[in-house]
């Protein structure tokens, strides 16, 4: 039971970046390899403001005002001159700012990890075994942002335009969106998801290094592809699906040193089988 | 028009250039170790040199040529450099000579690696661009994950292969010319019709599918030859360092290598090599003038660069001001390069689609004027 | 029988619920030069995607000299003698004129040789390489584009783009070819010296030709016959001369 829950709460936290990746490659079409390091400047941002002010609400306040500036700073200076060029190099300038940020963060803060707590979380038994408020914080938040963000692609004006862009932005831009504007928002819209994702991983990680973010980044860019990457809630279905293993396998003591082996192989055989991932669209390429 | 001419000749050149370059640098290089002008840490570096020559090469063959992305370059190189070491180890047993050990288990350390690449090709058939770049960077994490948990490759310690190591005076000349040997059969495989065949892949898939070129033997192809590559430079690796360790070959290292490729200039042999003596090169020396956190100092340069190196070469909106510099055929004289293509490429679409879509247009006009023809009809008809 | 080339059977395909092609039956005699006509979105380019492999047909089937080819690959098709030219043209544009040919002459028995005879150019490499560059200029002073060999095909003229495509698929030897909208962005100058090529190729090579044009004077200058697809059925088929006076024909491509 406990696993479950901590398995479905690291997946809410995967599941958030996951959004991040997925919004972006829905929208501009492009993998934003450097959105697990603005997950560290969020975490950096947290430990930076808390370190003034012991008040954990304004130090997210300010995380995610950082990461959203970070996310729409990034998509203007490195990626908007590149719109239109080959993938590839997109791809390059991404891992490239991904390269930035974690030297940026090295130089201001050093390379060893620093240990430090959000907030000290009391445990609670639920229907017999101990679990952590913070998990369950994790868990009901991460269920909320996501249920919101649905609402808001789906109902609002700018979520709908958001999904005209991503199934095709040429004739988006013909019917009057400013596709610009919505990458920016996309962009945006991730990086403060983003924000919450680092929130949540320093509640269960206690400490912060500049690489903290490769690894959760890597894991969520996993998740979307296994949901299939584009999709929201592909997204979200990845994550959990990826939390829930992990959990699963780390307290496993036979499998548990082939935690990482085993989630990256689920995602080889999910590709093999269906290349687009779980609840992602086929797109034909025109003879 | 700037029609390129004389397409035969340059290629030519450019191709012993290559050869030259590296048989000069190594010649040089001997002369000053032997007349010890080169430091004892200079000459430590050179093996790093070599190898790193390979894996950016052997790299440059799945980006520049076949066009696929890969992440996962270090992940054939740990292959290579564990199951290659390991079986020198075990031969060492049997034969005392570190060198023939060495040659030998380049041969197996390359082909077991190869075999990984068989199995990292498969799904390069079904995914392309960005899935596949997850899947080899996946591929990369996965060799990681496993070689750590094997005790018998010595698990979180490494395997430790002081005993086949080799003194770095004598690997940096077999491994030189081993550059010389991959450059010798990488740049003949791509000025044969093979490898017409895999730059046609690149440039239009659906076309070569047409033309008939099995574009399933030919991508599984590419990946198998770029690993065994990888994986002869891991066996290098292995008889250089000890121990090999699991850490040394995550995916910024892979991401290293592709910088080098990237900075040399995708789908520049000649490129590709320089890029990769001059990167190894600032990486120890700034490694070793640049103590702590100062080390980020590298990181930061790196990408700046990159991030400079791609804007500048694929931006739309940069296109004029680069073809007023004429930056490219000056490089190109320079390093007597083929232009970095894949820009190119898109451009020409472009072009060419847009073509297209004005013919559709017209098409659709001549329709509307049909239906003008029409119209004017009406409002007479109604007036009667 | 055994003097037709190109026969389908109830040929069809549909992409969800949109029939896109249905019920097409063509026989194509051997040496003939057979069109191909219709309004835009009338399913002519998915038929050769169809008979090409890129898609597969959902209803009939297609045999090609007696053979049946339906569920083979792109590859397998190629091999066995269709060869096709696009729409949006496809070349290989990073590559001189001559090399885009000579990837067109890649799977020709007389020049095989392995990769790894390559790699190490033994003395077979050399062979099949020179013999291979002098087939290609061959084929490239046919269609007048010897002169252009050694410029890269994306710096060629639109029109010459289309013929070199024309001479890439005649290098796979093929016994079908078919050609989508030849002539499609030529001036009137060019599209005359096409037709004249097309004729001439077909004698020397002992070629099929299916081709799809929009232009009418193309058609009835070059095609013995027609099939005019409208919606993805055909609406008439036969001589050329008659089947474009079919009443039926000239309501869809007026309007009506």
């Amino acid at each position: 039971m406990s696993i479950l829950l901590d398995g479905l709460s690291l997946g809410a936290v995967y599941a958030l970046i996951a959004l991040g990746y997925t919004m972006v490659y829905g929208i501009a079409k492009m993998l934003n390899f450097a959105h697990g390091d603005v997950i560290m400047v969020g975490a950096y941002a947290i430990y930076s403001t808390m370190a003034l002010n012991t008040n954990p609400f304004i130090a997210m306040a300010v995380a995610i005002v950082v990461c959203t500036v970070m996310g729409i700073v990034i998509e203007k200076f490195a990626y908007k001159p590149l719109r239109g060029a080959s993938p590839l190099a997109v791809l390059i300038t991404a891992i490239g700012v991904s390269n930035l940020l974690q030297g940026i963060a090295q130089l201001i803060y050093g390379s060893t990890s620093i240990a430090f707590t959000v907030a000290n979380f009391k445990t609670v038994h639920i229907l017999g075994s101990e679990i952590s408020v913070g998990t369950i914080l994790t868990l009901v938040v991460g269920a909320i942002i996501m249920i919101g963000l649905t609402l808001f692609v789906k109902k609002t004006r700018t979520g709908r335009a958001m999904l005209a862009v991503s199934e095709d932005s040429g004739a988006a831009r013909l019917m009057g969106v400013n596709v610009d504007k919505i990458i920016m928002l996309t962009f945006a819209i991730g990086s403060a998801l983003a924000a919450f994702a680092s929130l949540f991983y320093i509640i269960r990680i206690p400490s912060v290094t500049p690489t903290l973010g490769a690894m959760p980044g890597i894991k969520a860019f996993t998740a979307a592809v296994i949901g299939g990457i584009g999709s929201i809630p592909g997204a979200m279905l990845g994550g959990i699906l990826l939390g829930m293993i992990e959990q699963i396998c780390k307290h496993n003591p036979t499998i548990e040193a082939y935690t990482t082996a085993i989630e990256f192989c689920l995602l080889i055989v999910i590709l093999l089988v269906k290349p687009v991932g779980l609840l992602g669209k086929r797109r034909r390429e025109k003879v | 028009m700037g029609y390129v001419s004389n397409v035969k000749k340059t290629f030519k050149l450019k191709y012993c250039f290559n050869y030259i370059g590296v048989a000069a640098f190594l010649v040089l290089m001997i002369i000053l170790s032997s007349t010890g002008v080169l430091s004892r840490s200079a000459v430590n570096l050179l093996p790093k040199i070599a190898y790193s020559i390979i894996l950016a090469v052997s790299l440059n063959l799945v980006v520049g040529f076949l066009g696929e992305l890969s992440l996962g370059h270090a992940g054939f190189m740990c292959v290579g450099a564990y199951l290659g070491s390991y079986f020198s180890i075990f031969l060492h047993n049997y034969i005392d000579n570190s060198l023939v050990c060495f040659l030998i288990s380049l041969v197996v350390g390359g082909l077991l690696a190869a075999v990984f690449g068989f199995i990292i090709g498969l799904p390069a058939l079904r995914l392309k661009g960005d899935y596949l770049a997850i899947v080899t960077l996946a591929f990369g994490e996965i060799v990681r994950n496993v070689f750590k948990n094997l005790s018998f490759f010595g698990g979180a310690m490494g395997l430790k292969t002081d005993k086949i190591k080799l003194q770095s005076s004598t690997l940096y000349i077999v491994a030189f010319i081993l550059v010389l040997v991959v450059l010798f059969l990488i740049q003949n495989l791509i000025r044969s019709k093979h490898g017409r065949a895999i730059t046609a892949i690149r440039d239009n898939e659906i076309a070569a599918k047409a033309m008939g070129i099995n574009v399933t033997y030919y991508k599984l192809f590419v990946f198998v030859i770029s690993a065994f590559f990888a994986g002869v430079a891991g066996v290098i690796y292995g008889h250089y360092y000890t121990p090999i360790l699991y850490s040394a070959f995550d995916y910024n290292y892979s991401i290293e290598i592709l910088v080098m490729v990237v900075i040399g200039g995708i789908g520049s042999i000649s490129g590709s090599i320089i890029a990769a003596t001059v990167i190894t090169y600032i990486n120890f020396m700034l490694q070793n003038n640049l103590s702590g956190d100062l080390a980020a100092v590298r990181l930061l340069v790196y990408a700046i660069i990159l991030i400079a190196i791609v804007i500048f070469n694929n931006a739309p909106a940069l296109k004029p001001i680069k073809d007023k510099l004429n930056f490219k055929n000056l490089s190109a004289k320079l390093f007597k390069k083929k232009e970095s293509t894949i820009v190119d490429d898109d451009v020409a679409w472009n072009r060419i689609e847009s073509k297209i879509r004005m013919d559709e247009l017209l098409s659709i006009d001549v329709k509307k004027q049909d239906g003008e023809f029409s119209d004017p009809d009406k409002p007479t008809k109604e007036g009667k | 029988m055994a003097d037709i080339m190109l026969k389908t059977e109830n040929l069809g395909i549909s992409f969800g619920g949109l029939k896109a092609v249905q019920g097409l039956d063509i026989e194509i005699k051997k040496q003939q030069l057979y069109g191909l006509v219709g309004p835009n979105g009338a399913g002519k380019t998915t038929v050769f995607n169809m008979l090409t492999g890129v898609y597969q047909p959902t209803t009939g089937t297609f045999y090609l000299d007696g053979e049946e080819l339906k569920g083979k690959t792109q590859e397998q098709i190629n091999h066995k003698g269709i060869a096709r030219t696009f729409q949006n043209i496809r070349l290989f544009n990073n590559m001189s004129v001559v090399r885009n040919v000579m990837v067109g002459l890649h799977n020709q028995p007389e020049f095989k040789c392995s990769p790894f005879v390559s790699m190490l150019r033994l003395p077979g490499h050399f062979d099949s390489e020179v013999r291979m560059r002098e087939r290609a200029k061959e084929i490239l002073k046919v269609f007048g584009l010897y002169e252009e060999r050694n410029n890269l095909s994306c710096n060629l003229p639109y029109g010459k783009q289309r013929k070199l495509e024309i001479a890439r698929a005649l290098a796979t030897n093929p016994k079908l070819l078919l050609l989508d909208e030849p002539a499609a962005g030529m001036n009137p100058h060019e599209t005359k010296e096409l037709v004249d090529i097309v004729k001439y190729i077909r004698d020397e090579f002992d070629l099929t030709i299916l081709l799809i044009e929009h232009d009418m004077k193309f058609v009835s200058g070059l095609c013995d016959e027609i099939t005019v697809l409208n919606f993805g059925t055909v609406l008439a088929q036969g001589e050329t001369k008659k089947a474009l006076s079919d009443p039926e024909v000239i309501k869809a491509y007026i309007g009506g």
